[in-house]
Protein backbone atom coordinates (compact mmCIF):
# COMPACT_ATOMS: atom_id res chain seq x y z
CA UNK A 1 0.00 0.00 0.00
CA UNK A 2 1.62 3.71 -0.89
CA UNK A 3 1.33 6.05 2.73
CA UNK A 4 2.02 9.24 1.84
CA UNK A 5 3.88 10.08 5.26
CA UNK A 6 6.51 11.72 2.63
CA UNK A 7 4.01 14.48 1.65
CA UNK A 8 4.74 16.86 4.65
CA UNK A 9 6.69 15.21 7.46
CA UNK A 10 10.28 14.54 5.81
CA UNK A 11 10.83 17.90 4.84
CA UNK A 12 10.46 18.91 8.69
CA UNK A 13 13.85 20.49 9.14
CA UNK A 14 13.97 21.23 12.51
CA UNK A 15 11.78 20.07 15.26
CA UNK A 16 10.80 22.29 18.18
CA UNK A 17 13.56 22.28 20.47
CA UNK A 18 13.04 21.08 23.54
CA UNK A 19 12.52 23.76 26.13
CA UNK A 20 15.22 24.45 28.76
CA UNK A 21 14.65 23.85 32.30
CA UNK A 22 13.40 27.11 33.56
CA UNK A 23 14.25 28.16 37.05
CA UNK A 24 11.52 30.18 37.80
CA UNK A 25 10.03 31.00 40.55
CA UNK A 26 6.54 29.51 41.10
CA UNK A 27 3.29 31.96 41.96
CA UNK A 28 3.38 32.04 45.66
CA UNK A 29 0.34 29.79 46.22
CA UNK A 30 1.72 27.23 44.35
CA UNK A 31 5.63 27.17 46.32
CA UNK A 32 3.56 27.03 49.15
CA UNK A 33 1.42 24.29 48.85
CA UNK A 34 3.99 22.20 47.32
CA UNK A 35 6.63 23.10 50.44
CA UNK A 36 3.38 22.07 52.68
CA UNK A 37 3.14 18.27 50.64
CA UNK A 38 6.93 17.55 51.25
CA UNK A 39 6.70 16.66 55.14
CA UNK A 40 10.64 17.41 55.52
CA UNK A 41 10.14 20.88 54.19
CA UNK A 42 6.88 21.12 56.09
CA UNK A 43 8.80 20.40 59.29
CA UNK A 44 11.23 22.97 58.62
CA UNK A 45 8.70 25.18 57.83
CA UNK A 46 7.40 24.99 60.88
CA UNK A 47 9.95 25.76 63.12
CA UNK A 48 11.51 28.31 61.26
CA UNK A 49 7.35 30.02 61.51
CA UNK A 50 7.70 29.41 65.42
CA UNK A 51 11.56 30.57 65.97
CA UNK A 52 10.34 33.93 64.16
CA UNK A 53 7.16 34.17 65.69
CA UNK A 54 8.84 33.38 69.23
CA UNK A 55 11.66 36.21 68.24
CA UNK A 56 8.95 38.69 67.14
CA UNK A 57 6.63 38.51 70.38
CA UNK A 58 9.33 37.53 73.24
CA UNK A 59 8.71 40.84 75.00
CA UNK A 60 4.53 39.03 75.42
CA UNK A 61 5.37 35.59 75.73
CA UNK A 62 8.48 35.66 78.33
CA UNK A 63 6.68 35.59 81.93
CA UNK A 64 9.22 36.71 83.49
CA UNK A 65 12.14 39.59 83.25
CA UNK A 66 14.92 38.12 81.75
CA UNK A 67 17.39 40.30 83.34
CA UNK A 68 15.58 40.13 86.87
CA UNK A 69 18.03 38.24 89.84
CA UNK A 70 16.63 36.33 92.50
CA UNK A 71 20.14 35.27 94.53
CA UNK A 72 17.69 32.90 96.82
CA UNK A 73 16.46 30.87 94.40
CA UNK A 74 19.55 30.12 92.28
CA UNK A 75 19.79 26.38 90.07
CA UNK A 76 15.46 26.15 90.55
CA UNK A 77 14.26 23.02 88.79
CA UNK A 78 11.24 23.36 86.52
CA UNK A 79 8.19 24.71 88.43
CA UNK A 80 4.81 25.96 87.43
CA UNK A 81 6.66 30.11 88.48
CA UNK A 82 10.12 28.92 86.55
CA UNK A 83 8.80 27.01 83.66
CA UNK A 84 12.51 25.56 83.03
CA UNK A 85 14.08 26.61 86.52
CA UNK A 86 16.26 29.24 86.95
CA UNK A 87 20.17 30.03 86.17
CA UNK A 88 23.07 30.73 88.24
CA UNK A 89 22.07 33.90 89.03
CA UNK A 90 18.34 33.09 90.04
CA UNK A 91 17.39 34.53 86.45
CA UNK A 92 13.72 32.89 84.38
CA UNK A 93 15.19 30.29 82.62
CA UNK A 94 12.43 30.15 80.33
CA UNK A 95 11.78 34.04 79.64
CA UNK A 96 16.05 34.06 78.82
CA UNK A 97 15.30 31.66 76.06
CA UNK A 98 12.83 33.47 74.59
CA UNK A 99 14.12 36.78 74.47
CA UNK A 100 17.76 34.71 73.59
CA UNK A 101 15.64 33.85 70.64
CA UNK A 102 14.90 37.37 69.83
CA UNK A 103 18.65 38.22 69.82
CA UNK A 104 19.76 35.45 68.08
CA UNK A 105 17.23 34.65 65.22
CA UNK A 106 16.71 38.17 64.54
CA UNK A 107 19.92 38.91 64.17
CA UNK A 108 20.57 36.26 62.12
CA UNK A 109 18.10 37.29 59.67
CA UNK A 110 19.16 40.65 59.40
CA UNK A 111 22.79 39.25 58.44
CA UNK A 112 21.24 36.73 56.16
CA UNK A 113 19.33 39.79 54.65
CA UNK A 114 22.32 41.87 54.71
CA UNK A 115 24.88 39.04 53.05
CA UNK A 116 22.00 38.24 50.34
CA UNK A 117 21.40 42.12 49.36
CA UNK A 118 25.22 42.75 49.34
CA UNK A 119 25.62 39.48 47.54
CA UNK A 120 22.79 39.88 44.84
CA UNK A 121 24.11 43.47 43.99
CA UNK A 122 27.40 42.65 43.71
CA UNK A 123 27.25 39.36 41.78
CA UNK A 124 24.73 40.86 39.25
CA UNK A 125 26.97 43.85 38.44
CA UNK A 126 29.42 41.47 38.22
CA UNK A 127 27.56 38.82 36.37
CA UNK A 128 25.76 40.98 33.63
CA UNK A 129 28.54 44.27 33.12
CA UNK A 130 31.09 41.38 32.94
CA UNK A 131 34.66 42.47 31.52
CA UNK A 132 36.87 44.22 34.06
CA UNK A 133 34.59 45.31 36.46
CA UNK A 134 33.64 41.55 36.73
CA UNK A 135 37.44 40.23 36.90
CA UNK A 136 38.04 43.45 39.66
CA UNK A 137 35.42 41.97 42.02
CA UNK A 138 35.78 37.99 41.14
CA UNK A 139 39.83 38.78 42.38
CA UNK A 140 38.77 40.27 45.39
CA UNK A 141 36.03 37.67 46.31
CA UNK A 142 39.08 35.16 45.77
CA UNK A 143 41.07 36.87 47.80
CA UNK A 144 39.04 37.04 50.41
CA UNK A 145 37.57 33.75 50.08
CA UNK A 146 41.30 32.15 50.56
CA UNK A 147 41.22 33.15 54.40
CA UNK A 148 38.84 30.78 56.62
CA UNK A 149 35.86 32.73 57.31
CA UNK A 150 35.25 32.09 61.03
CA UNK A 151 38.71 33.44 61.11
CA UNK A 152 38.18 36.65 59.11
CA UNK A 153 34.92 37.38 61.49
CA UNK A 154 36.82 36.94 64.17
CA UNK A 155 39.43 39.19 63.28
CA UNK A 156 36.93 42.13 62.01
CA UNK A 157 35.20 41.89 65.33
CA UNK A 158 38.34 42.14 67.43
CA UNK A 159 38.76 45.22 65.51
CA UNK A 160 35.75 46.78 65.44
CA UNK A 161 35.64 45.59 69.39
CA UNK A 162 32.72 42.66 70.55
CA UNK A 163 29.34 43.60 70.60
CA UNK A 164 26.22 42.60 68.48
CA UNK A 165 26.17 44.75 66.34
CA UNK A 166 30.01 45.29 65.28
CA UNK A 167 29.53 41.22 64.97
CA UNK A 168 26.56 41.39 62.67
CA UNK A 169 28.94 43.75 60.78
CA UNK A 170 31.51 41.19 60.65
CA UNK A 171 29.42 38.44 59.54
CA UNK A 172 28.12 40.37 56.85
CA UNK A 173 31.40 41.08 55.57
CA UNK A 174 32.42 37.98 55.47
CA UNK A 175 29.70 36.04 54.39
CA UNK A 176 28.54 37.90 51.25
CA UNK A 177 31.32 36.37 49.23
CA UNK A 178 29.55 33.25 48.47
CA UNK A 179 26.68 34.34 47.60
CA UNK A 180 28.19 36.89 45.06
CA UNK A 181 29.54 34.12 43.60
CA UNK A 182 26.35 32.74 43.22
CA UNK A 183 24.43 35.02 42.05
CA UNK A 184 27.17 35.47 39.90
CA UNK A 185 27.16 31.94 38.28
CA UNK A 186 23.01 32.39 37.66
CA UNK A 187 23.18 35.81 35.88
CA UNK A 188 26.05 34.51 33.65
CA UNK A 189 24.06 31.43 32.54
CA UNK A 190 20.31 33.83 32.40
CA UNK A 191 22.20 36.53 30.08
CA UNK A 192 23.25 34.03 27.21
CA UNK A 193 19.69 33.22 27.39
CA UNK A 194 17.68 34.01 23.98
CA UNK A 195 14.91 36.37 25.80
CA UNK A 196 17.47 38.48 27.17
CA UNK A 197 18.77 39.00 23.72
CA UNK A 198 15.16 39.65 22.74
CA UNK A 199 15.02 42.69 25.72
CA UNK A 200 18.20 44.29 24.42
CA UNK A 201 16.88 44.34 20.65
CA UNK A 202 13.95 46.31 21.61
CA UNK A 203 16.24 48.76 23.32
CA UNK A 204 16.00 47.89 27.33
CA UNK A 205 17.95 49.25 29.10
CA UNK A 206 20.89 47.46 31.15
CA UNK A 207 19.90 48.52 34.40
CA UNK A 208 16.12 47.49 33.22
CA UNK A 209 17.37 44.05 32.05
CA UNK A 210 19.15 42.95 34.62
CA UNK A 211 16.27 44.09 37.27
CA UNK A 212 13.48 42.88 35.00
CA UNK A 213 14.46 39.99 33.12
CA UNK A 214 17.24 38.37 34.75
CA UNK A 215 16.86 38.58 38.66
CA UNK A 216 13.41 37.49 38.28
CA UNK A 217 14.40 34.45 37.01
CA UNK A 218 17.46 33.46 39.00
CA UNK A 219 16.04 34.62 42.40
CA UNK A 220 14.37 30.67 42.99
CA UNK A 221 18.27 29.12 43.75
CA UNK A 222 19.21 31.71 45.60
CA UNK A 223 15.83 32.05 47.87
CA UNK A 224 17.16 28.25 48.40
CA UNK A 225 20.68 28.48 49.15
CA UNK A 226 20.05 31.72 51.00
CA UNK A 227 17.60 29.84 53.72
CA UNK A 228 20.50 26.57 53.79
CA UNK A 229 23.02 29.35 54.94
CA UNK A 230 20.55 31.12 57.27
CA UNK A 231 20.69 28.14 59.48
CA UNK A 232 24.91 28.29 59.24
CA UNK A 233 24.58 31.88 60.28
CA UNK A 234 22.83 31.04 62.86
CA UNK A 235 25.49 28.30 63.91
CA UNK A 236 28.26 30.76 63.48
CA UNK A 237 26.73 33.69 65.09
CA UNK A 238 26.35 31.64 68.23
CA UNK A 239 29.99 30.00 68.05
CA UNK A 240 31.09 34.04 67.81
CA UNK A 241 29.01 34.72 70.87
CA UNK A 242 30.10 32.02 72.52
CA UNK A 243 33.62 33.41 72.60
CA UNK A 244 32.37 36.49 73.91
CA UNK A 245 32.30 38.47 70.93
CA UNK A 246 28.41 39.15 70.93
CA UNK A 247 26.36 40.83 73.13
CA UNK A 248 27.08 42.19 76.73
CA UNK A 249 25.15 40.66 79.87
CA UNK A 250 23.01 40.76 81.13
CA UNK A 251 21.26 40.52 77.29
CA UNK A 252 20.25 36.93 76.51
CA UNK A 253 21.57 35.01 73.42
CA UNK A 254 21.80 31.57 73.08
CA UNK A 255 25.49 31.68 72.19
CA UNK A 256 26.18 33.52 75.10
CA UNK A 257 23.88 31.57 77.75
CA UNK A 258 26.03 28.25 76.35
CA UNK A 259 29.37 29.92 77.17
CA UNK A 260 27.98 31.25 80.30
CA UNK A 261 26.07 27.89 81.48
CA UNK A 262 29.32 26.17 80.72
CA UNK A 263 31.27 27.08 83.98
CA UNK A 264 27.96 25.16 85.57
CA UNK A 265 28.10 22.15 83.34
CA UNK A 266 28.87 20.02 85.99
CA UNK A 267 26.61 21.15 88.62
CA UNK A 268 23.66 22.57 87.02
CA UNK A 269 23.80 20.87 82.74
CA UNK A 270 20.67 22.25 81.65
CA UNK A 271 22.16 25.55 81.64
CA UNK A 272 23.86 24.47 78.16
CA UNK A 273 21.73 22.07 77.37
CA UNK A 274 18.73 24.34 76.88
CA UNK A 275 20.07 26.84 74.75
CA UNK A 276 22.37 24.14 72.78
CA UNK A 277 19.13 22.51 71.85
CA UNK A 278 17.51 25.82 71.00
CA UNK A 279 20.50 26.35 68.17
CA UNK A 280 20.79 22.87 66.81
CA UNK A 281 16.59 22.63 66.73
CA UNK A 282 16.44 25.79 64.76
CA UNK A 283 19.53 25.35 62.28
CA UNK A 284 17.50 22.31 61.51
CA UNK A 285 14.41 23.89 60.77
CA UNK A 286 16.49 26.28 58.33
CA UNK A 287 18.33 23.67 56.83
CA UNK A 288 15.26 21.21 56.39
CA UNK A 289 13.54 24.33 54.78
CA UNK A 290 16.15 25.37 52.53
CA UNK A 291 16.06 21.31 51.42
CA UNK A 292 12.27 21.49 50.99
CA UNK A 293 12.37 25.09 48.96
CA UNK A 294 15.46 23.45 46.59
CA UNK A 295 13.02 20.60 45.72
CA UNK A 296 10.16 22.26 45.30
CA UNK A 297 11.46 24.96 43.45
CA UNK A 298 13.81 22.18 41.18
CA UNK A 299 11.36 19.70 40.01
CA UNK A 300 13.78 17.35 38.05
CA UNK A 301 15.62 16.73 41.83
CA UNK A 302 12.48 15.01 43.25
CA UNK B 1 15.85 58.47 -6.69
CA UNK B 2 15.02 58.62 -3.54
CA UNK B 3 17.03 57.13 -1.05
CA UNK B 4 16.58 53.51 0.22
CA UNK B 5 15.31 52.84 3.79
CA UNK B 6 18.29 51.04 4.68
CA UNK B 7 21.53 51.14 2.69
CA UNK B 8 24.37 48.38 4.14
CA UNK B 9 28.07 49.21 2.63
CA UNK B 10 30.71 46.80 2.99
CA UNK B 11 29.89 45.59 6.33
CA UNK B 12 32.61 43.75 7.66
CA UNK B 13 33.07 42.24 10.84
CA UNK B 14 36.46 40.36 12.14
CA UNK B 15 36.70 38.32 15.31
CA UNK B 16 40.30 39.12 16.83
CA UNK B 17 40.82 35.56 18.64
CA UNK B 18 44.28 34.62 19.79
CA UNK B 19 45.45 32.66 16.66
CA UNK B 20 44.89 35.91 14.82
CA UNK B 21 42.14 37.89 12.62
CA UNK B 22 38.75 36.01 11.40
CA UNK B 23 36.77 37.99 9.40
CA UNK B 24 33.44 36.41 9.25
CA UNK B 25 31.46 39.01 7.10
CA UNK B 26 33.58 40.54 4.41
CA UNK B 27 32.19 43.75 2.94
CA UNK B 28 28.35 42.80 2.77
CA UNK B 29 26.40 45.19 0.89
CA UNK B 30 22.75 45.66 0.35
CA UNK B 31 20.10 48.29 0.42
CA UNK B 32 16.10 48.13 1.39
CA UNK B 33 13.72 50.77 0.08
CA UNK B 34 10.93 51.51 1.82
CA UNK B 35 8.15 48.43 1.87
CA UNK B 36 10.29 45.67 0.23
CA UNK B 37 11.09 42.40 2.16
CA UNK B 38 14.26 41.33 1.50
CA UNK B 39 15.28 37.64 1.87
CA UNK B 40 19.18 36.67 3.44
CA UNK B 41 19.67 33.08 2.11
CA UNK B 42 22.86 30.85 3.00
CA UNK B 43 23.62 27.75 4.25
CA UNK B 44 24.47 28.17 8.15
CA UNK B 45 27.41 29.93 8.68
CA UNK B 46 27.45 31.69 5.74
CA UNK B 47 26.95 35.00 8.46
CA UNK B 48 22.95 35.67 8.08
CA UNK B 49 22.80 35.73 11.83
CA UNK B 50 26.18 37.66 11.79
CA UNK B 51 25.25 40.38 9.19
CA UNK B 52 21.99 40.91 11.62
CA UNK B 53 23.46 41.59 14.45
CA UNK B 54 26.91 43.66 13.44
CA UNK B 55 24.25 46.26 11.75
CA UNK B 56 22.03 46.39 14.40
CA UNK B 57 25.12 46.73 17.03
CA UNK B 58 24.01 43.84 18.85
CA UNK B 59 26.95 41.65 18.55
CA UNK B 60 28.38 40.94 21.87
CA UNK B 61 31.38 39.12 21.64
CA UNK B 62 34.93 40.20 23.04
CA UNK B 63 36.92 40.81 20.14
CA UNK B 64 34.21 41.49 17.41
CA UNK B 65 34.94 44.46 15.18
CA UNK B 66 32.22 45.67 12.84
CA UNK B 67 33.12 48.16 10.08
CA UNK B 68 31.72 49.63 6.81
CA UNK B 69 28.59 51.91 6.87
CA UNK B 70 24.94 51.16 8.07
CA UNK B 71 22.75 53.93 7.10
CA UNK B 72 18.91 53.42 8.10
CA UNK B 73 17.28 56.72 6.88
CA UNK B 74 20.68 58.36 6.32
CA UNK B 75 21.95 57.62 10.04
CA UNK B 76 24.47 55.52 10.26
CA UNK B 77 23.95 53.12 13.25
CA UNK B 78 27.64 51.86 13.26
CA UNK B 79 28.40 55.57 14.46
CA UNK B 80 26.23 55.86 16.64
CA UNK B 81 26.53 56.03 20.66
CA UNK B 82 24.69 52.89 22.19
CA UNK B 83 22.70 55.41 24.14
CA UNK B 84 21.08 56.44 20.76
CA UNK B 85 21.31 52.78 19.12
CA UNK B 86 18.97 51.47 21.93
CA UNK B 87 16.08 54.40 21.06
CA UNK B 88 16.46 52.97 17.41
CA UNK B 89 16.14 49.33 18.23
CA UNK B 90 12.48 48.22 19.23
CA UNK B 91 10.81 52.03 18.32
CA UNK B 92 12.41 52.07 14.57
CA UNK B 93 14.01 48.59 13.88
CA UNK B 94 11.42 45.53 14.85
CA UNK B 95 13.65 42.11 15.56
CA UNK B 96 12.38 38.59 15.81
CA UNK B 97 15.00 35.99 16.76
CA UNK B 98 14.96 32.15 16.14
CA UNK B 99 13.92 30.29 18.82
CA UNK B 100 10.40 31.35 20.38
CA UNK B 101 10.34 29.00 22.82
CA UNK B 102 13.15 31.26 24.62
CA UNK B 103 12.25 34.24 23.02
CA UNK B 104 9.94 35.33 25.76
CA UNK B 105 10.72 36.45 29.52
CA UNK B 106 9.54 33.14 31.43
CA UNK B 107 8.67 35.33 34.53
CA UNK B 108 6.43 37.75 33.46
CA UNK B 109 3.06 37.78 31.38
CA UNK B 110 2.96 38.42 27.56
CA UNK B 111 1.08 41.67 28.12
CA UNK B 112 3.59 42.95 30.32
CA UNK B 113 6.49 42.04 27.79
CA UNK B 114 4.96 43.76 24.76
CA UNK B 115 3.56 46.96 27.25
CA UNK B 116 7.04 47.37 28.20
CA UNK B 117 8.05 47.44 24.77
CA UNK B 118 6.00 49.95 24.43
CA UNK B 119 6.82 51.95 27.38
CA UNK B 120 10.35 51.53 26.91
CA UNK B 121 9.73 54.31 23.55
CA UNK B 122 7.32 55.86 24.03
CA UNK B 123 5.54 58.13 27.40
CA UNK B 124 2.03 56.00 27.91
CA UNK B 125 0.20 55.04 30.74
CA UNK B 126 0.18 51.79 31.62
CA UNK B 127 -3.26 51.00 31.26
CA UNK B 128 -2.62 52.64 27.79
CA UNK B 129 -0.31 50.58 26.86
CA UNK B 130 -1.69 47.59 28.02
CA UNK B 131 -4.42 48.27 25.68
CA UNK B 132 -2.15 48.31 23.32
CA UNK B 133 -0.55 45.04 23.78
CA UNK B 134 -3.74 43.43 23.37
CA UNK B 135 -4.27 45.20 20.37
CA UNK B 136 -1.17 43.89 19.07
CA UNK B 137 -2.36 40.29 20.46
CA UNK B 138 -5.57 40.57 17.95
CA UNK B 139 -3.65 41.90 15.42
CA UNK B 140 -1.26 38.87 15.59
CA UNK B 141 -4.54 36.58 15.73
CA UNK B 142 -3.66 35.29 18.89
CA UNK B 143 -6.88 33.61 19.96
CA UNK B 144 -8.73 35.55 22.78
CA UNK B 145 -5.83 38.01 23.04
CA UNK B 146 -7.39 39.94 26.27
CA UNK B 147 -7.08 36.93 28.06
CA UNK B 148 -4.05 35.67 26.72
CA UNK B 149 -2.05 39.08 27.67
CA UNK B 150 -2.63 37.43 31.15
CA UNK B 151 -0.67 34.37 30.47
CA UNK B 152 2.31 33.61 31.24
CA UNK B 153 4.56 32.01 28.15
CA UNK B 154 4.92 28.58 29.28
CA UNK B 155 1.14 28.08 29.00
CA UNK B 156 1.23 29.32 25.57
CA UNK B 157 2.33 26.97 22.37
CA UNK B 158 5.50 28.01 20.25
CA UNK B 159 3.79 29.10 17.16
CA UNK B 160 1.56 31.33 20.00
CA UNK B 161 4.87 32.38 21.62
CA UNK B 162 6.37 33.37 18.32
CA UNK B 163 3.01 35.37 17.54
CA UNK B 164 3.69 37.60 20.52
CA UNK B 165 7.23 37.93 19.79
CA UNK B 166 5.84 39.36 16.64
CA UNK B 167 3.69 41.47 18.51
CA UNK B 168 6.52 42.60 21.11
CA UNK B 169 8.30 43.52 17.89
CA UNK B 170 6.06 45.13 16.61
CA UNK B 171 4.46 47.34 19.16
CA UNK B 172 6.34 50.70 18.21
CA UNK B 173 5.31 50.46 14.40
CA UNK B 174 8.99 50.23 13.42
CA UNK B 175 9.85 50.77 9.77
CA UNK B 176 11.96 47.71 9.36
CA UNK B 177 11.65 44.53 10.46
CA UNK B 178 14.22 41.75 10.84
CA UNK B 179 13.45 38.19 11.37
CA UNK B 180 15.81 35.94 11.51
CA UNK B 181 14.89 32.00 11.39
CA UNK B 182 11.74 33.13 12.71
CA UNK B 183 10.28 30.04 11.90
CA UNK B 184 12.93 27.55 12.42
CA UNK B 185 11.76 25.74 15.89
CA UNK B 186 7.95 25.20 14.53
CA UNK B 187 6.58 22.63 12.66
CA UNK B 188 5.63 23.09 8.71
CA UNK B 189 2.13 24.09 8.86
CA UNK B 190 2.73 26.71 11.61
CA UNK B 191 5.74 27.63 9.78
CA UNK B 192 3.53 28.50 6.75
CA UNK B 193 1.22 30.77 9.13
CA UNK B 194 3.71 32.71 10.85
CA UNK B 195 5.34 34.09 7.52
CA UNK B 196 2.06 34.89 6.42
CA UNK B 197 1.09 37.18 8.97
CA UNK B 198 4.17 38.67 8.98
CA UNK B 199 3.67 39.03 4.99
CA UNK B 200 0.44 40.40 5.78
CA UNK B 201 1.56 42.95 8.62
CA UNK B 202 4.43 43.79 6.72
CA UNK B 203 1.67 45.02 3.92
CA UNK B 204 -0.83 46.69 6.27
CA UNK B 205 1.99 48.84 7.38
CA UNK B 206 3.82 49.55 4.62
CA UNK B 207 6.93 48.02 6.62
CA UNK B 208 10.15 46.32 5.25
CA UNK B 209 11.56 42.90 6.13
CA UNK B 210 14.94 41.81 5.50
CA UNK B 211 13.86 37.54 6.13
CA UNK B 212 16.65 35.71 7.36
CA UNK B 213 16.08 32.15 6.12
CA UNK B 214 18.07 28.99 5.58
CA UNK B 215 14.13 27.61 3.77
CA UNK B 216 14.51 28.89 -0.11
CA UNK B 217 11.09 27.07 -0.58
CA UNK B 218 9.62 29.27 1.89
CA UNK B 219 11.92 32.52 0.89
CA UNK B 220 10.58 31.94 -2.63
CA UNK B 221 7.13 33.01 -1.76
CA UNK B 222 7.68 35.78 0.46
CA UNK B 223 10.84 38.17 -1.08
CA UNK B 224 10.66 40.26 -3.50
CA UNK B 225 14.97 40.40 -3.75
CA UNK B 226 17.32 37.69 -2.66
CA UNK B 227 20.55 37.93 -1.38
CA UNK B 228 22.44 34.80 -1.34
CA UNK B 229 25.63 34.98 1.45
CA UNK B 230 28.57 32.73 1.46
CA UNK B 231 31.44 32.26 3.54
CA UNK B 232 30.74 35.89 4.95
CA UNK B 233 30.17 37.05 1.63
CA UNK B 234 27.45 38.56 -1.14
CA UNK B 235 28.24 35.78 -3.99
CA UNK B 236 24.51 37.06 -5.55
CA UNK B 237 22.04 39.30 -5.39
CA UNK B 238 18.77 40.04 -7.52
CA UNK B 239 14.68 39.38 -7.60
CA UNK B 240 13.38 36.57 -7.07
CA UNK B 241 12.37 35.34 -10.35
CA UNK B 242 15.83 35.11 -11.91
CA UNK B 243 17.85 34.31 -9.35
CA UNK B 244 15.83 30.67 -9.51
CA UNK B 245 15.49 30.65 -12.95
CA UNK B 246 18.74 31.48 -13.75
CA UNK B 247 20.80 31.66 -10.79
CA UNK B 248 24.63 32.95 -11.86
CA UNK B 249 26.72 31.81 -8.98
CA UNK B 250 27.68 28.55 -8.74
CA UNK B 251 26.82 28.48 -5.11
CA UNK B 252 23.72 29.73 -5.84
CA UNK B 253 23.08 26.75 -8.35
CA UNK B 254 24.30 24.68 -5.44
CA UNK B 255 22.15 25.38 -2.98
CA UNK B 256 18.97 25.86 -5.55
CA UNK B 257 20.05 22.17 -6.17
CA UNK B 258 20.13 21.13 -2.70
CA UNK B 259 16.59 21.77 -2.32
CA UNK B 260 14.26 18.38 -1.72
CA UNK B 261 11.90 18.13 -4.44
CA UNK B 262 9.03 16.33 -4.15
CA UNK B 263 9.70 14.08 -6.88
CA UNK B 264 7.57 10.69 -7.63
CA UNK B 265 8.90 8.10 -5.39
CA UNK B 266 10.51 5.60 -7.09
CA UNK B 267 8.75 2.99 -4.60
CA UNK B 268 5.15 4.06 -5.35
CA UNK B 269 3.13 0.75 -6.96
CA UNK B 270 6.23 -1.25 -4.88
CA UNK B 271 6.87 -4.46 -5.59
Amino acid sequence: MSVDVSEGRSFQIDPAAPEPRSIVLPARGVLLRRLVADPTALAGLVIVTLAVLVALLAPWIAPHDPARQNVMNRYAPPSAEHWLGTDNLGRDEFSRMVLGARTSVLTTLAIGAGVLTIGIVVGTLSGYVGGILDGLIMRIVDLLLAFPPLLLALVVTGVLGPGLLNLAIAMIGVYWLSYARLVRGLVLAMRERDFVEGARALGLSGRRIATRHILPNVVGPILAVATLRTGQLLLILAALSFLGLGVRPPTPEWGAMLSEGQRYLASAPQLMIYPGIAIAVVALGFNLLGDGLRDVLDPTLR
Amino acid sequence: MSQPLLQVDDLTTTLHVREGALRILDGVTFSLSGGERLGIVGESGAGKTMTALSMTRLLRIPGAEVSGRVLLDGTDLLQLRRRDVRRLLGARIGMIFQNPLNSLNPAMTVGAQISEAIRTHERVSRREAWERATRLLEEVQLPSPARSAHDYPHRLSGGMRQRVVIAMALACQPGLLIADEPTTALDVTTQAEIVDLIFALAEVRGMSVILITHDLALMAGFADRIVVLHRGRVVEEGSVRSIYASPRDGYTRALISSVARLAPPAWRGGP
